[in-house]
């Protein structure tokens, strides 16, 4: 799988790759500013960009600017945004064009290595991954969706994480059975139509988003 | 000036007139009653309260000429110390704040040659519209009532018709230059007023510094305690916690040959503390800068935060750059703090907050629909907000009736830099 890395400090940006490397990745390209990421992802179309939010030269959110240009230019681009910190703002924003292949994770995630991997190739593959910090928060703030029940909402919690049916089961300590029907009254709640499961689990996501 | 503009104004000066006119006839009443206050403040008991009283009568007179003032495009700041504390109340106290205060005796001074200024201006100001007045409609008068040949303007008596007929052209002049004129009368008056009701240039240095000494005080005193929180917060939140990540991992070292199950075991537990301490750090950042607010300035980090309340929030915004660092962060605290109140006492459905930049001022209206009741001279911080913004000349209001809703207006004045690109 081949990886394009933006990330100005040269020390996460080699333990990146390192890393990477480690898991059988392929790192093309590493780039230390944000004016320089579009080019690159251009030449060397990645199967997925890890970008850090803030970089040079206005060390504000010029990553996650390019990461979303990026992701105009080249439709379906996946992207996995990393941060210091966490704002639902911004998961909003990455959100909006298409829930596909879009990270948003703390930085500190990655010192759980084989986690942080399985993020990477679920985002790649076109899944949703954010942050539990990103959903927590939205978690806090919103009187529960409607009509859901409080287990349901954990479920929907943990598909916005990124999670798979057999990773909530384990997590939540019941069969991917239970989940699959607790997913299956959750979009039948949110009022979406059958489909192909995956994108469902997309349009749930931004469906809580924009509680 | 449009001429619907010049006629407005000049109306409306006229109509001020009048009101001078008025106001004109109270001052030596009010005179007379200081004077009287003055004189019986030595009886014991009811002296003081009576001296009290006339000056407030006195100072509130002033006050409304400082208005119309204001009004007539004068502005006249007020002049007084401030009151001493209510509490330390004694009435020899009270009677040494108004006596020595030589706002009181400026006042005093003003209110006779105020009002022979103010009413020669106010008969002047309504005497020549109503006599031009009288002279536009002489003519159709004078062929109503007969032959009753009085005289206007230049022919005096009126010995033609033809000099009749004179009398509504110059009618026409006279309104037109009473009601030019107006304005500036008033102008003059308000001017004249200013002499004695505005603050001198000592006392207005004086009230400065007063208001600088204050607003230094909470802002070194902010600071200390800030700089204190962090350290408390580094010291036993991220530090204590890297300490025990040095010591795991040194414990892990030592075991990783002889028993590694027991190393491995260590060693997550080190990676867990160590994300602890970030955690702990990002919240630390947070409190002293919140990253939104450097990458996305004012706007930005105010939408992030309408984000985190459980209703929806409307931010509309019309600022087109940055504010300077330091006010930028006062502000948000401030908005921060008015969001959380809302999202604590209001109970409140929606909520909304403006930002707009007009005049080299800033302005922010943070208000919802909820129960109202909130009070500034309570909670501590609604409080903390004024001497946030107070340390840069900002200002807070409050209105917020029982019966709702509320809304929280802020200003301050500073510039804003150009666009970033």
């Amino acid at each position: 799988m081949r990886v394009v890395i933006a990330e100005d400090l040269t020390l996460l940006r080699d333990g990146l790759t390192r890393l990477l490397e480690a898991f059988e990745f392929e790192v093309v390209a590493a780039v230390d500013n944000g004016p320089a990421l579009l080019p690159t992802l251009l030449q060397h179309r990645p199967d997925v960009a890890i970008v850090d939010v803030r970089l040079p030269p206005t060390y504000t959110d010029e990553g996650l600017k390019a990461a979303i240009a990026a992701r105009t230019a080249i439709p379906g681009l996946p992207v996995l945004v990393l941060s210091q910190h966490v704002e639902p703002l911004y998961a909003r924003e990455l959100l909006t064009a298409s829930g596909r292949g879009v990270g948003y994770l703390l930085k500190e995630r990655i010192s759980d290595v084989e986690q942080f991997v399985q993020a990477v190739q679920q985002v790649a593959a076109g899944g949703t991954a954010l942050d539990p910090e990103v959903v927590s928060q939205l978690l806090s703030r919103r009187e529960p969706l409607a009509g859901l029940t409080p287990r349901e909402h954990d479920v929907l919690k943990h598909i916005a994480e990124g999670r798979s049916n057999a990773a909530i089961a384990a997590q939540l300590f019941i069969t991917e059975k239970v989940v699959s029907k607790y997913i299956n009254n959750i979009f039948s709640k949110l009022g979406m139509p059958p489909s192909d499961d995956d994108n469902r689990r997309v349009l749930a996501v931004l469906r809580y988003l924009d509680a | 000036m449009s001429f619907g503009d010049r006629v407005r104004a000049g109306l409306s000066a006229t109509g001020h007139g009048v009101v001078a006119i008025g106001l004109g006839l109270l001052n030596g009443p009010v005179l007379a009653l200081w004077l009287v206050g003055l004189v019986l403040s030595p009886v014991p008991m009811l002296g003081v309260d009576l001296l009290h009283i006339t000056t407030m009568v006195v100072r509130w007179r002033a006050d409304i000429e400082r208005r119309l003032g204001a009004s007539a495009g004068v502005p006249i700041r007020r002049p007084y110390r401030p009151s001493p504390d209510r509490a330390e109340l004694g009435s020899r106290r009270w009677a040494r704040w108004i006596i020595t205060d030589p706002a009181t005796w400026r006042d005093m001074a003003w209110l006779l040659p105020g009002s022979v200024v103010g009413m020669t201006l106010g008969v002047i100001t309504v005497a020549v519209p109503a006599y031009g007045l009288v002279g536009v409609v002489l003519l159709p008068l004078w062929l109503f009532l007969g032959d009753v040949w009085f005289g206007y303007g230049v022919f005096w008596p009126t010995a033609t018709v033809l000099e009749a007929w004179s009398a509504f052209p110059q009618g026409l002049i006279l309104v037109a230059v009473g009601l030019g004129v107006a304005p500036l009368l008033r102008r003059a008056d308000m001017l004249f007023a200013r002499l004695f009701l505005a603050p001198t240039k000592a006392a207005e240095l004086r009230l400065r510094v007063a208001h600088l000494t204050t607003t230094r005080a909470d802002a070194i005193g902010a600071q200390a305690a800030e700089l204190r929180r962090i350290e408390r917060d580094l010291h036993d939140g991220a530090q204590a916690r890297m300490v025990s990540v040095g010591m795991t991992i040194g414990l892990a070292e030592r075991l990783v040959r002889r028993d590694p199950g027991a190393a491995l075991k260590l060693l997550a537990e080190a990676r867990m503390s160590n994300t602890a301490a970030l955690v702990d750090l990002r919240h630390l950042v947070r409190g002293i800068h919140p990253p939104v607010l450097a990458e996305r300035g004012l706007e930005g980090a105010v939408q992030a935060l309408a984000l985190h309340l459980p209703i929806p929030v409307e931010v509309t915004s019309h600022l087109a750059g940055r504010l300077e660092t330091p006010i930028e962060s006062a502000v948000y605290f401030a908005v921060a703090e008015a969001l959380a109140n809302i999202g604590r006492h209001s109970r409140a459905g929606s909520a909304w907050v403006r930002l707009r930049h007009t005049e080299r001022r800033l302005f922010v209206e943070v208000g919802d629909d909820g129960v109202g009741g909130a009070d500034a001279t309570r909670g501590t911080g609604l409080h903390g907000i004024e001497r946030r913004l107070a340390a840069f000349d900002g200002t807070m209001m409050i209105s917020s009736p029982s019966t709702g809703p509320t809304v929280m207006t802020m200003e301050v004045p500073c510039a804003l830099s150009s666009p970033r690109t």
